[in-house]
């Protein structure tokens, strides 16, 4: 009985050691972290940040999207809020609204495209389950990539996208496919 | 100064109403909502003679954010990104439970292939959930560096399912139908390294801390749970498991193409919290064999329903579904009226029946064995408040 | 020797304000040690930003322990309640007054170094219970409970484990104790006594409250135990008594059992350092590796396994001695 538990024990402290050698171990290995401001992550690809408007084509200024705002109503958190003004109609200010005005709208104008005037994403309140993207019929959102986004204020975080867009574009310079 | 703390009145509702036995010589202790040990806002009414616990009685509803509501208000895809913030370390098997729940509701098939995609993204999944609980537990138990090597492990997991998921813990990546995006072959040969690297950690974790003498000391014939306390409680999971209950969803009522793979469920009889700690340690392995096998039998074809609706609308009707989670029996019970919202979403946790079991279990434990029987029963509170 | 009384004062006032500094420089020593092992543990850098390689992290942490608010609980008794770190680490620095650090470097060479050094380390239970009583913090009384528990069993074993090193020298002076022992390893008391040493070790770690044993501020049962309330100074006071009382329990070891400033070669305080952070690099390479240990199968090991052994390891040694 006695000699038992002698035996356990010293299996114990046995295995005590054992631990003590494997954190020995790992402490001569060399680190495994990042240093983050002098190194940065390698692996971002996939990163989902908030979502952004991919341009045109033609003219990178312009957005793809046709201001059908299903990203809008498929938002859970309705995040998005979009303004858009048939350019052959002279902006009436009541008229450049939502998702609701411009069905109704469609019907007397069809051929008309409805243009974008803003596409303003609150992120504070996005959970980023990308659906709005992969609803989108043209394409026109995509996930930027920007994991260094920080702020000082939620307004920071309501973002025009389409302004983001155009700024992007300038920044660039000429216009490319 | 009043020492007197037993007639102290002042508290809260819950301090007020916890009815303590009639002794004179105990105190009432509040565990939580902010304490190292209980991770995040659970608080436990604790009325304790010296170091042992007399009572116990656990408070919820500090992170209640009423995510069954919200299923009646948003529409169906709408909630899809919602499961996964009720457990946010086996957010895949969340997911997994509502769009199961609607897609057996809507009769809506999924691609062989998508079905494998899910296993394997499920299965890694688990592996990360578990890794974090073995972590915090030991975080529990005083030991500060295993954490640090779980989260090595979990950092390359989570780097791997950031590529095709797009997230690293809230993952929404199931869809009705299917998932949002395939797989392709650096996923399949980074997820098979991956699975070799684990297979020598493991050994490393047994050495470093499963044949540890101190741990042993600390889990072994602590907090014992029958298989009928976790029966009348319905504890499933790891805990049921660890008391000798081979009970798998998986196994038990299969859905998906888990029939197809072999793997074994682990099941202990000590009932303790050896028990438990075995049984996770196990799963982990057993995760691995899945997705060694699922990797080799990933069939071509698409990754989602080709007809699969963007907009589900599920006949009226109610169905359940349910998966395994990492800490148990995820289940979601849908009453659909037709609507483009479900009427009703009852979803049920398996924190909520393990934690349950607590204020029986705990009674005449030290506060010492008292945190060892929590870590292991691997609560994670945002599920259990919902 | 009316002259030669002012001559000691003069010395040990000197004396006082060198073992202050050597506290303070010991702790911002062993604070950034641990830290730094506890990041190579972890397979991290641990601290890295303020200064090269983060060696001046100790010192912002000290600036920021300064800066914090004095903060009393409500209802508790504001004078026992700062007394506490105080009486915590007074008796730290008259330790390190009898300390032998190399074969000219100690200031009071007294013939009870060793009975001093027992004693005033065991005033340490006093300022724990002092804290945890007066924090009017359930926590903090039940950490002092452990506290006051632990120590009190662990004198015991560590005392017994002291005294067949009193029997084979014949002394309680630091000083003779040291030089009673060879320059080489071999010539070492740890080869005569490794059940003693280990079983002193043991006692050190858990008189010191350092990991697996540190259940007075088990943090994650207790918050941090008996100093849960105390902020700034209060609480840098504790973690400075702490670390003191880690440089002590390691000087004794080093000397009882490893020779003291004894060392092949060139005898001198070099050689002494060395051993003391040999001794507490081990102290923190322990606490990094295991989990703690329970309450009662702390005490356990203590009445069931320490004492025993200890007195076994002593009636043999007085056996050896007699023959």
């Amino acid at each position: 009985m006695i000699a038992k538990s002698i035996r356990e024990n010293l299996q114990g402290m046995w295995s005590l050691l054992v631990g003590m050698k494997v954190t020995g171990k790992n402490f001569v290995q060399p680190n495994i972290t990042v240093h983050y401001p002098r190194q940065t992550v390698a692996s971002l690809e996939g990163y989902r940040g908030h979502v952004e408007l991919v341009p045109h084509d033609k003219d990178p200024t312009k957005s793809k999207c046709i201001a059908c705002s299903n990203c809008v109503r498929i938002c859970p958190n309705s995040c998005i809020t979009m303004k858009a003004v048939k350019p052959k109609k002279k902006a009436e200010d009541k008229e450049a609204a939502g998702d609701q005005s411009e069905g109704k709208k469609k019907a007397p104008a069809k051929k008309a495209k409805p243009e974008l005037q803003s596409f303003i994403l609150d992120y504070n309140y996005c959970s980023l389950c990308g659906q709005c993207a992969e609803l989108c019929p043209t394409g026109a959102l995509r996930f930027s990539s920007n994991v260094y986004l920080a702020g000082f204020t939620r307004q920071e975080f309501v973002i025009d996208l389409l302004a983001r867009l155009q700024r992007q574009a300038q920044t660039k310079g000429a216009p490319n496919g | 100064m009043n020492l007197d703390l037993r007639l102290d009145t002042s508290g809260d509702f819950y301090a007020q109403k916890f009815q303590p036995t009639k002794r004179e010589d105990t105190l009432i202790l509040n565990m939580g909502p902010q304490h190292p040990s209980t991770h995040g806002v659970l608080r436990i009414i604790l009325e304790i003679d010296g170091e042992y616990i007399v009572r116990a009685q656990p408070v919820l509803g500090y992170i209640h954010r009423m995510h069954e509501k919200m299923a009646e208000v948003m529409s169906y895809p709408q909630y899809l990104p919602n499961p996964a913030r009720t457990d946010y370390l086996h957010a895949l098997a969340w997911g997994w439970a509502h769009v199961g729940a609607v897609e057996r509701l809507m009769g809506l098939e999924v691609p062989e292939r998508a079905e494998f995609i899910r296993v394997i993204t499920c299965e890694l999944n688990r592996i990360n959930s578990h890794l974090l609980w073995w972590g915090a537990y030991l975080l529990d138990l005083g030991a500060f560096t295993p954490i640090m090597y779980a989260f090595d492990d979990r950092e390359i997991i989570m780097d791997i399912m950031q590529r095709v998921t797009g997230s690293r813990l809230t993952y929404c990546y199931y869809r009705f139908g299917g998932v949002s995006g395939d797989i392709d072959d650096r996923f399949v040969s980074e997820t098979r390294e991956q699975c070799a690297r684990m297979k020598e950690r493991f050994k490393m974790y047994k050495a470093l801390v499963t044949e540890n003498f101190i741990l042993r000391k600390r889990v072994e014939e602590i907090g014992e749970i029958s298989v009928d306390t976790c029966r009348r409680y319905g504890a499933t999971g790891p805990v049921l498991r660890g008391s000798g209950q081979e009970y798998d969803v998986r196994r038990a009522e299969p859905y998906s193409v888990y029939d197809r793979f072999d793997f074994n469920i682990p099941a202990y009889n000590d009932c303790d919290a050896m028990g438990r700690y075995l049984v996770r340690m196990d799963e982990m392995q057993e995760s691995i064999k899945i997705i060694e096998q699922a990797l080799d039998a990933l069939p071509e074809g698409d990754f989602i329903h080709p007809k699969a609706p963007k907009r589900a609308k599920p006949p009226a009707g109610d169905v359940y579904f349910a998966v395994e989670g990492a800490r148990g029996k995820i289940g979601m019970h849908l009453v659909s009226d037709g609507g483009k919202s479900a009427y009703r979403l009852k979803l049920r946790a398996p924190g909520f029946s393990n934690l349950s079991l607590f204020g029986e279990v705990s009674q005449g434990t030290l506060i010492s064995d008292a945190v060892s029987i929590l870590g292991s029963l691997d609560l994670v509170i945002p599920e259990i408040d919902r | 020797m009316i002259e030669a009384i002012p001559i000691q004062l003069v010395i040990m006032l000197v004396g006082l304000a060198a073992t202050m500094a050597f506290v303070g420089l010991n702790a911002i020593v062993l604070v950034y040690l641990e830290r730094k092992v506890a990041g190579f543990i972890h397979r991290r850098p641990g601290p890295y930003e303020v200064g090269p390689h983060g060696i001046l992290q100790p010192f912002a942490d000290g600036l920021k322990l300064v800066g914090k608010q004095i903060f009393t609980p409500k209802g508790a008794d504001s004078f026992l309640y700062w007394l506490a770190p105080m009486i915590s680490m007074a008796p730290a620095v008259v330790c390190f007054l009898v300390i032998p650090f190399g074969p000219h470097l100690q200031i009071i060479n007294t013939n009870v170094g060793l009975v001093l050094i027992l004693a005033f380390t065991g005033v340490n239970v006093l300022a724990l219970c002092i804290a945890g009583w007066t924090s009017q913090n359930k926590y903090s009384l039940l950490g002092a409970a452990r506290g006051v528990s632990q120590s009190v069993a662990y004198e015991i074993p560590l005392l017994l484990s002291v005294l067949p090193i009193i029997f084979l020298t014949g002394t309680f002076n630091l000083f003779d104790i040291a030089t009673n022992q060879g320059s080489w390893p071999w010539q070492w008391f740890v080869v005569t006594q490794p059940l003693a040493f280990i079983i002193f070790f043991i006692c050190a770690l858990a008189e010191t409250n350092r990991a697996p044993f540190d259940l007075p501020e088990a943090e994650s049962e207790l918050t941090a135990g008996f100093h849960t309330e105390y902020s700034g100074m209060g609480f840098a006071l504790f973690f400075l008594s702490e670390y003191a009382y880690m440089v002590i329990a390691a000087c004794v070891g080093a000397i009882l059992f490893l020779g003291g400033f004894k060392g092949p070669i060139v005898d001198g305080w070099w050689w002494f350092l060395a051993k003391v952070y040999i001794l507490l690099l081990i102290m923190i390479w322990i606490r990094w590796t295991f989990p703690r240990v329970r309450f009662d199968q702390l005490l356990n090991i203590c009445w069931k396994w320490l004492i025993p052994l200890a007195i076994l390891n002593l009636l043999i040694t007085l056996l050896v001695i007699a023959l």
